[in-house]
């Protein structure tokens, strides 16, 4: 373990096939380069460690052939040991400052790769997020950057010092007798061999262990979740029958990979036990006829030690380079991906609007050769409610995404008070615009944090004031820490409809000039119903508003009703209106629900 | 320390292997000390004495030392290896079996991923400690001995001498633990900081970008990626100076045997082989002492994921045959609740003696507010739950008085929360009746009013359903979770009948294939769906834990109670909200 990477086992058989090349650097050198006089000197400090590793056999030779057989000197003796004494204190101080200066820099680089991620991902449209799963997304901020963070941290260092440690084992070696240290570095194509194919072999065993154990775990967590089913159908016995064979497969699994790691160490160790031996023996003879010394000898034994762990780091950087790659590609993937809604080069600030909203002749689609939206032309004037109603998949979502901007429109335009949205900066539009959505997302923090999520210097009064205003505070109140009450992973304490009071609050709380809502359809009991409708009521008032609407009284009580169908406005009038019009769709709706209630 | 011992309660039944591995790790840590003493005798008797004719045996010896010991050493961990295996495959499948059969109020209380954690991470330690860490800490205390034995046995003052050291070399791996060790947990729990913040990111991407707040985010996100830079450095620090501290340690052993045994070899009290070997020999110590501190850890960690896992082996699930137990023969569906009380806790109350009548084929329709006892009244009929007075009879037999399996084999269940497990369509239909035929399950299908859907897949009933399978929306699941009761054709059926949102045409298809699954049968549903409610035999209105009102849809409506209130604020708005809303999310 170098500077606190750790990494065996993490590659996969994806990671294995991986060509390395030098267009990893390419693509992080921008990141690396502020940090390079820090890795250069832990590049200086890591060379200093390597010598130290180097000079001690070297001591140890002198100590032996000088000191103790040749001139019987116990004084240049204790000089020695003192010297070899501060060898040790020096490799442990440049250690120190190895790491120290090397991680710095890898940290920061992983520092600003990371932040670099998010930064981007807050400026990406939707339609990114609709395209990638958030768990991707999150993989690639948090997986992917930690994968670099051993490459940039010692990987690419670790190149330079291993091949500087290697080439100096064998020059030393080389300059001592280069008969014995040819002899012995016949040993090192078979450590190498062991290095590399005979670990690829051992990592693919664990991936196998990894995907057996994987399916074990995901058929106990699914017994777990769905416990209640198995006890209903009475499956126990049946499941345990498949969860043995599953468990079982996963331990032959593990058998395999533990039969070809035990073998992994006797076998480094044999190899070893061969340099030893053509050091004992051929060194011996040499000794013999006086060719070397004890001392010699004795250093080519540590040296012959020596030769493993440089190539077994070699090959795990090698590794650690795949596995980067892999990974740069994908972030690079991310950051090179162009947000698809953007500021006009020449955007202006939305000045402070009435809310008067035009869709004029707007057609759209997720994809531009399929249209979700046709020729859409809707208008509101300022303080309306317009209530969207239509078939799933008719594209009232599309029509109030567009109105925020959540994409842009491929056909016509919408305006604010005349301001066409894509000519004012998005931030200022956000800014005026209140949206609370069907999902009523909750961030962790407190019910106050929530609330003000979206005017963070808002007065405890305010938010208050907010929450009263939605008949929020009532059961607030009620709550143990009341507005300090943490609202946990998604709002899981709290019930769906109070959840939606508070992403009512939420939106209230900025007053916005133009509200745009989508009601949520889930079922609330009889109680929250009402104060949902009184709050809506509320929220409503005073503003111009786009609402999808599922309750009668939202629909009754908007000024407008768009009836959508297909992606085109259909039908256009109040409640009354629509109601009378016997072959409309509105009423096609209505009538198909009350013929549906009688069958029953 | 208990629990430990409680552990190995399981690894005894292979004591044979277990005897035969211990032999030989004391075999193989005795042949590490060998190789010094070739060392010793090539330098003392070959080279400076120059018994030259058996220098090629002294150093093929070192080959063949190393060949034994390493088919040792791979006989001894294969051996452990499997024990270590064979032990956590038992203990995985106790712990399902287990899991399988802990009640209900079991579950209400542990949290998923907290059991998921225990029978995996939990359980993963104890493998690494049975096949790895007792035999390493086992080995290092006898490589200790060893050692100490061989250098005594050459020259007690360098033994004493270069042994000093390894006190210091303990202290810095404790120090090492306990500085360093920790801080690798802070750094995982500032990553899962900073894996929160980004994950409510992306997933309320929407309410960032609504509410304008993507600066602030950054701002967020830079705090936590900073500390978790902090937190790495603070780490890197300390592992940077304790680390390289162990090296220099056993330096400073190695330059106490240059010096004092180089000045013996001087002084004639000593050869320079076995100087040689001593060094030798106490690298063969350095190992087992840098393990100590993790082999320690481990022992600790072991000790109290064994205690998490027995705590859930020791628990009895609360419902449990009687000894003596019968088998519950066909039922004809009667259920009765006299004077039943309930509580989850056995304190507070939360049924409160209930009393209900249902003939065999009659359809109970339960009503009420969140917390009424709805649910619970549902749970007692398979004995989800057992009731804490009073008696639940089927055709007049205490339902306590059967097997559990005999009585859940004839209630069909359909849940809230429609679960389908990750397999086939086909699979998930016969879940509770294995063996039925391809014509049974198609017929359910049918009756369930999914199997036009199912069709119309490309794999249509082998379709995968799950993460990597199909994406069902919740309408059709509920119709797959029907016509998984339909198939199992039970004489009582318990229903939760939610109202997800759906859209008016899979409504219809719900309502038909409900119907088709009441008839004729002894029916508990909790009912949200005014179709249901009409046509029960009887409505019951549940208000904290007691019947508040109870009869029929037109009785009820007449009398002007609790009923009438519910229909006008809830089913009313039911009618007119399903209008516009009928047609909405059907693909939730």
């Amino acid at each position: 373990m170098r500077g606190g990477g750790h990494g065996h086992g993490r590659f996969d058989a994806e990671t294995l096939n991986v060509k390395v090349d030098a267009s990893v650097i390419k693509r992080i050198g921008p990141f690396i380069w502020p940090y390079r006089f820090y890795l250069l000197a832990g590049l200086v400090f890591m060379l200093a460690v390597s010598v130290t590793g180097l000079a001690t056999p070297i001591l140890m030779r002198t100590a032996i052939d000088r000191f103790i057989r040749e001139e019987r000197n116990i004084d240049g003796l204790t000089t020695i040991s003192l010297i070899y004494l501060v060898v040790y204190i020096l490799n442990w101080i440049c250690t120190y400052w190895q790491t120290y200066f090397v991680s710095w820099a890898g940290q920061n680089i992983i520092y600003s790769i990371r932040q670099r991620l998010f930064e981007h991902l807050q400026r990406l449209s939707f339609n990114f997020y609709d395209r990638i799963e958030a768990g991707r997304v999150m993989s690639r901020v948090t997986n992917d950057v930690n994968a670099l963070s051993e490459l940039v941290s010692s990987g690419i260092l670790n190149v330079i010092n291993d091949i500087f440690k290697l080439v100096g084992i064998v020059g030393i070696m080389l300059s001592f007798n280069w008969r014995l240290a040819l002899l012995t570095f016949t040993t090192l194509p078979f450590l190498v061999l062991l290095a590399t194919k005979f670990r690829t072999r051992m990592q693919l065993a664990y991936h196998q262990v990894r995907r057996k154990i994987a399916t074990v775990n995901a058929n106990l967590q699914e017994n777990i979740s769905g416990i209640r089913v198995v006890q209903s159908f009475t499956r126990e016995d049946q499941n345990s029958q498949r969860f043995d064979a599953t468990n079982m497969e996963n331990m032959q699994a593990n058998m395999q990979a533990a039969q070809l790691n035990s073998m992994f160490g006797p076998l480094v160790e044999l190899v070893g036990a061969v340099g030893i031996c053509m050091v004992l023996w051929y060194g011996g003879s040499l000794i013999r006829t006086g060719v070397l010394t004890v001392g010699t000898v004795y250093a080519f034994y540590n040296y012959v030690g020596q030769f493993f762990m440089p190539i077994r780091d070699l090959s795990h950087v090698y590794n650690i380079w795949q596995s980067a790659t892999v990974s740069v590609n994908r972030i690079f993937e991310l950051l090179e991906t162009e947000p698809e809604v953007q500021d006009a080069p020449d955007a202006y600030d939305l000045p402070v609007i009435k809310g008067r909203v035009v869709f004029d002749g707007v057609t759209f689609g997720y994809y531009p050769e399929q249209p979700v939206l046709h020729d859409v032309v809707i208008a509101a004037e300022p303080g309306q409610t317009v209530a969207l109603v239509g078939p799933t998949g008719a594209g009232k979502s599309s029509t109030i995404n567009l109105l925020s901007r959540f994409y842009d429109p491929q056909e016509g335009r919408i305006t604010i008070d005349g301001h066409d949205l894509r000519q004012v900066t998005l931030k200022s539009l956000h800014q005026q615009l209140g949206i609370v959505l069907q999902d009523t997302f909750l961030f962790s923090g407190t019910i106050h944090d929530n609330i003000c999520y979206g005017r963070p210097d808002a007065t405890d009064e305010q938010v208050m004031a907010a929450a009263t205003m939605v008949g929020a505070h009532e059961f607030i109140m009620r709550l143990p820490q009341g507005y300090d009450t943490e609202v946990h992973e998604r709002g899981s304490r709290l019930s769906i409809g109070q959840r939606q009071l508070i992403s009512f609050a939420r939106a209230l709380l900025c007053d916005p000039r133009i509200l745009i809502l989508d009601e949520a359809t889930s079922s609330v009991d009889a109680y929250t119903e009402v104060i949902i409708q009184k709050a809506l009521d509320r929220l409503l008032r005073d503003r111009t508003a786009f609402v999808i609407a599922h309750r009668l009284s939202t629909i009754r009580n908007a000024d407008k009703i768009v009836v959508i169908d297909q992606g085109r406005v259909v039908e256009e009038g109040t409640h009354d209106e629509l109601l009378a019009r016997e072959d409309g769709l509105y009423r096609t709706l209505y009538d198909m629900q009350f013929k549906h209630q009688e069958t029953a | 320390m208990d629990s430990i011992v409680r552990l190995f309660g399981y690894v005894r039944k292979y004591w044979f292997r277990l005897t035969c591995a211990i032999i030989l790790m004391l075999v193989g840590t005795a042949l590490l000390m060998v190789q010094p003493k070739i060392i010793e005798f090539t330098f003392d008797h070959i080279y400076e004495e120059g018994n030259w004719s058996m220098l090629v045996l002294a150093a093929l010896s070192v080959i063949g030392v190393t060949l034994l010991q390493g088919a040792i050493n791979y006989t001894e961990r294969i051996m452990m290896e499997w024990i270590g295996q064979r032990t956590i495959y038992d203990l995985r499948n106790s712990i399902y079996q287990h899991l399988q059969n802990l009640s209900f109020s079991f579950y209400d209380k542990a949290q998923t991923g907290q059991l998921m954690s225990r029978a995996t991470a939990d359980v993963e330690q104890l493998r690494r400690f049975i096949s790895f860490g007792t035999m390493r800490l086992v080995s290092s205390f006898f490589t200790f001995v060893f050692v100490l034995v061989t250098c005594l046995s050459m020259n007690w003052q360098l033994t004493i001498l270069s042994l000093s050291t390894m006190p210091f070399l303990a202290w810095s791996v404790a120090m090492f633990s306990k500085h360093v060790r920790p801080r690798y947990r802070k750094i995982q729990q500032q990553m899962a900081e900073l894996t929160t913040v980004l994950q409510e990111n992306v997933t309320g991407v929407r309410v960032v970008r609504a509410f304008a707040q993507e600066e602030r985010e950054i701002e967020k996100f830079r705090k936590k990626n900073w500390e978790y830079l902090e937190q790495n450095i603070i780490t890197v620090r300390l592992w940077a100076f304790y680390f390289p501290l162990m090296n220099f340690i056993t330096g400073a052993g190695t330059t106490l045997i240059l010096w004092y045994g180089g000045r013996s070899v001087i002084l004639g009290t000593m050869t320079i082989g076995q100087m040689l070997a001593f060094n030798a020999l106490l690298m063969r110590l350095v190992a087992p002492v840098r393990m100590l501190g993790w082999l320690v850890n481990m022992y600790n960690q072991a000790s109290a994921a064994t205690s998490r896992i027995f705590e859930i082996l020791d628990t009895k699930p609360d419902v449990q045959d009687r000894p003596g137990a019968k088998s519950m023969a066909a039922v004809k569906g009667h259920i009765r609740f006299e004077d039943v009380s309930f509580g989850y806790d056995g304190e507070s109350l939360v049924l409160k003696h209930l009393n209900i009548d249902a003939r065999p084929g009659q359809r109970v329709a339960l009503l009420g507010a969140t917390g009424s006892g709805k649910s619970t009244v549902i749970n007692l009929i398979p004995r989800f739950y057992d009731v804490s007075e009073g008696k639940v009879t089927v055709d007049g037999t205490d339902i306590r008085d059967v097997t559990i399996e005999s009585l859940r084999k004839q209630i069909g269940i359909v849940l809230q929360e429609t679960f389908l497990f990750s397999a086939t369509i086909r699979e998930n239909i016969a879940y509770g009746h294995t063996n039925a035929t391809e014509a049974e399950i198609i017929a359910a299908a049918k009756a369930a009013r999914i199997h036009d859907f199912i069709i119309s897949l490309p794999e249509g009933y082998d379709s995968l359903v799950g993460e990597r399978g199909v994406g069902l929306s919740g309408g059709q699941k509920q119709r797959i979770a029907i016509a998984r009761a339909l198939l199992m054709d039970p004489r009582i059926l318990i229903l939760d009948d939610s109202t997800s949102s759906v859209d008016t045409e899979t409504e219809y298809l719900i309502q038909l294939a409900l119907e088709e699954l009441m008839q004729n049968r002894t029916t508990f549903v909790i009912a949200q769906r005014l179709s249901t409610v009409k046509n029960a035999d009887q409505i019951i209105v549940l208000q904290d834990g007691a019947i508040a009102e109870q009869g029929t849809h037109e009785v009820l409506l007449e009398q002007g109670g609790i009923y009438r209130e519910i229909y006008d604020l809830q089913f009313k708005q039911q009618e007119l909200q399903s209008v516009i809303a009928g047609a909405e999310g059907g693909a939730c």
